[in-house]
């Protein structure tokens, strides 16, 4: 790791402005992506603004029946909060299948987010990679590739986003809101994470010294009735081959709303819009699930070996949607 | 260099290190605490858990600075009926992960206690949630053994658990 | 058997570990945590390339970091002593982990060789200048695919503790007239021990003595490498390793970091701690060796074994590396009329193999044990019925007696506890809700040698008792257990028993590996307390004490201690040691066939849709010989058991074909068994005593880990109708 100086924000506008006004200075969440970037010499800050103890980490019920979810809850906090428990199932679990007690426990809601990508060649500093060296080229390429992506790849990068908590945020339409100098914005979670295409160094529309500050949940009646359903190796930490986060919501056998994202396949957190077409309104039958999911994966194309994936998908799909029709029409 | 002060165990520190040494550094090679363990140094083994105000997380992923206002407390500050279970279960080998394990589980007990759920636990319930077996692997799996302990170690944390 | 004072016998307790509370409240020091004045830390440099020549290394940037005390490289390291070519005649040779004289030297012979240290007085700084030491290469042409070079195989010599191939019949003559047929390819990837705790040197030189602290399965042996080394004589080299966490073969060997770490202490005069990465770990230390296999079994329609063919291609390196014995297991296993077993290796640019836990066994036991499954669905007899009707009376391949073998016990027992007789024998016959539920059996195996160590034991006449002995002990229990065995043996109570071990300054002992470190200390200990229950009957006759205890005994004599030796460590001693040594294994290779073996029996889930496997239910029993303490070796055969899950659904290092560079050196990409992976696992034992070993033990440590992999196969077969014979069984494999 190299040496760099650390200072610890009072408050946002401190923090902000602090990035803002030094050069190749970041934002340090709960360190467990950060620090472990550095530390293996991919990420090469000078200064980190240390945001982990801003006054952002309560979880509050908007107007409206959403929440509002600030940037510097820790993981574990998030899944044990009621609300998100009966509420939004989904993101609960789909933070408890994520990485250790330990690590949710450090992790904040804003870093998640952030993460970057688990792909073998970006983490190996003798290899190649578009996104750590731009233009240096793409060693997955050719080599092992069962952890890239099979939908919204690029010829310069095929890495996948390795987050659980966005699968599922990304599925209920959450809105995240990022503050700098220049000002609040808000931006939808869809439209966060940028594909590769030619410039996969640029993994998101955040600018340098843009902080998200809160994740807002949407009221979504569907939620109440989901399932975040992770595929992996190991029974338990491990990052996902492929994952689901569906809601279903049903009046007898008809989905009136269907709420479908998927993770480990693509560059970013996949919010499943073909397949949410097909299910809205149709029966929620093994046939409409398996067409759901056919329409979704039209455009998957395997990337070497990792061909299984769409197969892997289609049956994780069909299977958490299966669940939920089961779970969902349950008196 | 910043003058660091770090509370381990009850006691205050001043240390002079920069800020990219981990709180795992720091304890275990600033102030010789070398019970907490360096198994990967990346957030994916556990031994190097320790308890941050009760919580547990990995030092390793942890800079020192970050947590200079926390109560650390590492296995040489803890005394708790777990350890003597753990012998008595042999819930350990070589003895390199057990400073994690028994620091995991004094704080998986305790979140398990405030009804923090796990990947394996069921609806929310007003009784809150028994500790099974199960719930004890899912909730320790992020304390890698080995050796292969971990039929005594489940043992162990069950015996204290119920 | 002698009694202890109050009656009890202690071999066979399930007693705690002695060392239990100094490894759960922290006060173990393991080897990178030994504080000296003026410590420093350092960091390795590996090389990025298989093959090669350093043509420049600039370390301008690294040694500018602040608090680098220097940067060493092939251009300004000590000149070493280069590692002799391994021979027997020469234990110091046995223990060099490659040929390679590291800092030596500008070639590079496999992708993540030391070519740099950088040595600080912090360990973050060392870390930071390491990663900005540069160097240039210049490539030359690599062989560094093993599928690739699989046809390029030759022949792998045997030795007497590894045989090669073998033969009896005409195997393949048989195999084409057997009216029933199993012929397969099973494949195993490469495997990494792991051991939690990475390896760790501290090295200090006083003068031309040197003290290590290292976590070494190896204490006796790596002592006399570094002294050939370094060129100083073995009297002045200290090797220190009280704890070590966890090894499985992993360091047996000295490996680049323990020869660096020395090597920097000498350069720069100051005490040098180093700790592996984990990433160092995959790239500086050997492997288990994948393996392409080949089972082919022929039957008559009965279930009788005609024709049993193993073979095996393994990968050794171009720079050192162990032989496996792959087949080993179908030399043993079944009455098969005609066997062949061949094995044959590649040679690659690659860091050398190494012994992983049941080298051999584990990944050949896979594939046999897979393919005698195949057969028995082909038969449409049970599995374990077909295993009973193919148990022999003697070792099938040569004819020799088993010392002792009681695998149908085992098997007995096993399908007893587990519940076999409920099992359906339709594969995908079982489902609960959306898991397919398959059971699976195999046989485990492992062959028991016993050494020889040098031991002293001193009696006191304050009543307690020291036993002194160069052992390692690295989660194994083997100082509990020795201490049981000498508290028994001399008739005193176990608390009065204190054990000296993993230090090179005691009497010379074994390396811990191939299962052999109990029962050769416990022949050693036994021996030694002999002599003195002898010398104090003496006393007490001289003294009119007969019948009294020894410290009546000792006070009324008028000697404060009397002590029993066996060995020595004089140099003729060492050599007749080792002379006798040689003499009793090939003695006993010849004469027996032992073993310690048993039957695994588990219960898979395979998820129905996404093919995720989980292991749910685990019986094994074992006839391990006699159980010296219930407690540790059941940790033992559990741990072995632990492993195989790993080896059976996780673990592959992943080698890019292109670059020969490992991709996943670390734990998050190396999936080890988590707690959620691995289900209460019930272990019987039959504790018979092996008739020709000391006390009748057997060994523990590696027979838990064979089969495993195989067990799990057949159950996933049994559950899900797939059969896979390439480890790991990951999800792609069954949704495919």
């Amino acid at each position: 790791m190299r040496a760099f100086s650390y200072v610890s924000a009072p408050d946002v506008a401190t923090a902000v402005r602090a990035v803002s006004e030094t050069p190749n200075a970041k934002f340090l969440g709960g360190g467990t992506n950060l620090v472990d970037l550095m530390r293996e010499n991919i990420e090469h800050p000078d200064v980190l603004v240390d945001v982990s103890r801003l006054p952002l980490n309560g979880v509050e019920e908007l107007p409206d029946g959403g929440l509002r979810i600030g940037a510097t809850v820790r993981n574990s906090a998030l899944a044990a909060h009621p609300l998100v428990r009966t509420r939004y199932p989904v993101v609960s679990q789909a933070v408890l299948n994520g990485a250790s007690a330990q690590l949710r426990n450090m992790a904040t809601v804003g870093g998640n987010l952030l993460q970057r990508t688990r792909c073998l060649y970006f983490y190996d500093t003798a290899s190649p990679c578009n996104k750590r060296e731009p233009g240096s080229g793409c060693a997955a390429l050719g080599g092992f590739t069962r952890d890239a992506g099979i939908l919204g790849v690029s010829e310069r990068c095929v890495a996948t986003h390795p987050s659980d908590l966005c699968v599922a945020l990304v599925a209920l339409g959450a809105v995240v809101e990022v503050e700098s100098t220049r000002g609040t914005r808000r931006i939808p979670l869809t439209d966060l994470h940028r594909l590769p295409a030619d410039t996969p160094q640029r993994e998101t529309v955040l600018e340098r010294d843009e902080l998200i500050t809160a994740v807002e949940l949407p009221p979504v009646p569907a939620a109440a009735n989901s399932r975040y359903r992770k595929v992996r190796d190991r029974a338990s930490y491990a990052f996902a081959l492929v994952s689901v986060a569906a809601a279903l919501r049903l009046d007898g056998d008809t989905i009136t709303e269907a709420r479908l994202a998927l993770g480990g396949i693509a560059p970013k957190p996949w919010r499943a819009n073909e397949a949410e077409h097909v299910l809205t309104g149709a029966r929620a039958t093994e046939e409409t699930f398996d067409r759901a999911a056919a329409a979704e994966l039209d455009r998957a194309q395997a990337v070497g070996d990792n061909a299984f994936k769409i197969e892997l998908t289609r049956r994780t799909i069909v299977a958490t949607l299966r669940e939920l029709t089961h779970e969902g029409s349950r008196p | 260099m910043a003058e660091l002060r770090v509370r381990v165990n009850g006691a205050d520190h001043l240390l002079d290190i920069p800020p990219q040494v981990s709180l795992l550094d720091a304890l275990r090679e600033h102030l010789g605490l070398t019970g907490t363990k360096k198994g990967c140094d990346q957030g994916a083994c556990g031994a190097c858990t320790v308890l941050a105000d009760g919580e547990r997380i990995n030092a390793c992923l942890a800079l020192a600075v970050q947590y200079a206002d926390r109560e650390i407390t590492t296995i040489e500050g803890i005394d708790h009926p777990i350890q003597e279970a753990f012998v008595r279960h042999d819930g350990f080998q070589c003895g390199y992960c057990t400073s994690g394990q028994i620091c995991s589980a004094i704080g998986m007990l305790a979140e398990h206690k405030d009804g923090m759920p796990s990947a394996v636990t069921g609806e929310p319930s007003a009784e809150g949630e028994e500790l099974t077996d199960e719930e004890i692997r899912e909730r320790m799996s992020g304390n890698l053994c080995r050796c292969g302990a971990y039929h005594g170690i489940v043992e162990a944390i069950g015996e204290v658990a119920r | 058997m002698t009694r202890t004072v109050d009656g009890e016998h202690l071999v066979g307790q399930p007693i705690d570990r002695i060392d239990g509370p100094a490894k759960t409240t922290g006060g173990a020091r393991f080897s990178a945590e030994h504080a000296y004045p003026g410590l420093t830390h350092a960091a390795l440099v590996p090389a990025t390339v298989s093959r090669g020549r350093i043509t420049a290394i600039d370390t301008a940037a690294a040694a500018a970091v602040p608090g680098v005390i220097t940067v060493l490289t092939h251009g300004n390291a000590p000149k070493l002593n280069p590692p002799k070519r391994p021979t027997p005649a020469n234990l110091s040779t046995l223990v060099s982990g490659t040929q390679v004289n590291y800092l030596n030297t500008d070639e590079v012979h496999w992708d993540g060789q030391p070519v740099a240290v950088v040595v600080a007085e912090t360990s973050h700084a060392a870390r930071e200048a390491a990663a900005l030491v540069h160097v240039s290469y210049e490539r030359l042409p690599a062989v560094v695919d093993f599928a690739a070079e699989e046809p390029n195989a030759v022949a792998q010599k045997g030795n007497p503790v590894m045989p090669g191939s073998a033969k009896k019949g005409d195997a393949d003559a048989a195999l084409a007239v057997a009216p029933v047929t199993v012929d397969a390819r099973y494949t195993t990837p490469q495997h990494h021990h792991n051991a939690l705790e990475p390896h760790a040197t501290t090295a200090v030189w006083q003068g031309d003595e040197l003290t290590v602290h290292d976590s070494t399965q190896s204490i006796t042996w790596l002592r006399k490498h570094l002294a050939l080394r370094f060129g100083v004589p073995e009297a002045k080299v200290r090797v220190l390793a009280p704890f070590v966490g966890g090894g499985f073969g992993g360091k047996g060997f000295a490996w680049p970091g323990t020869i660096i770490a020395v090597l920097a202490a000498r350069a720069t005069g100051r005490p040098v701690r180093l700790l592996l990465t984990r990433e160092d770990v995959h790239r500086a230390v050997g492997a288990r060796t994948p393996s392409a296999q080949r089972v082919a079994l022929g039957a008559d329609t009965g279930g009788r074994l005609t024709a049993l063919v193993h073979t095996s291609v393994t990968r050794t390196s171009r720079v050192g590396g162990q032989p496996e014995q792959v087949t080993a297991p179908a030399q043993h296993l079944y009455d098969a009329t005609n066997i062949r077993t061949a094995q044959s290796q590649t040679t690659l640019d690659w860091m050398p193999n190494t012994s992983m836990r049941a080298p051999g066994d584990a990944i050949g036991s896979f594939a046999l044990e897979s393919a005698i499954d195949e057969l028995a669905g082909e038969l449409g007899i049970d599995p374990v019925e077909l295993r009973m009707r193919n148990e022999p009376e003697r070792n099938p391949i040569d004819g020799k007696r088993f010392s002792h073998r009681m695998l149908r016990e085992a098997y007995a027992l096993g399908a007893r506890r587990f519940g076999w007789e409920n099992r359906s024998p339709e594969p995908r016959s079982t489902r609960d809700g959306r898991w397919l539920v398959g059971m699976g059996v195999a046989t485990a195996y492992h062959p028991a040698m016993q050494f020889t160590a040098n031991v002293t034991v001193r009696l006191a006449a304050d009543g307690t008792v020291t036993v002194r002995c160069g052992f390692q002990e690295m989660g194994m229990g083997n100082a509990t257990v020795q201490a049981q065995i000498a508290a028994d043996a001399l008739g005193v109570p176990f608390e009065a028993v204190r054990v000296e071990y993993g230090d090179s300054a005691l009497p010379a002992s074994v390396m811990a590996g191939g299962s052999m470190q109990t029962s050769t200390v416990a022949g050693s200990v036994l021996a030694a307390c002999g002599k003195l229950t002898r010398r104090l009957s003496t006393l007490a006759r001289r003294t009119g004490m007969q019948g009294r205890t020894p410290t009546e005994i000792l006070t009324a004599a008028r000697v404060p201690f009397i002590d029993a030796a066996v060995g020595s460590d004089t140099r003729l001693g060492a050599l007749a040691g080792q002379a006798r040594m040689l003499a009793k294994v090939v003695r006993d290779q010849r004469t027996w066939a032992k073993a310690a073996c048993g039957a695994h029996f588990c219960e898979v889930r395979v998820d129905a849709d996404t093919g995720e496997v989980r292991v749910s239910r685990w019986t094994a029993a074992f006839d391990v010989g006699r159980v010296i303490n219930r407690k540790t070796a059941f940790s033992q055969l559990r741990g072995g058991i632990v492993m195989g899950i790993g080896m059976a659904l996780f673990e592959e290092a992943l080698v890019d074909r292109r670059t020969g560079r490992i991709m996943n050196p670390s734990l998050s990409g190396y999936h080890v068994p988590v707690h959620a992976d691995v289900p209460p696992i019930d272990i019987a034992c039959l504790d018979e005593p092996d008739p020709t070993m000391p006390l009748g033990i057997l060994g523990v440590g590696e027979v838990g880990i064979t089969g495993v992999a195989a067990a799990i196969a057949n159950a996933i077969h049994h559950a899900t109708g797939s059969r896979i014979r390439d480890l790991p069984i990951t999800p792609d494999k069954l949704v495919t």
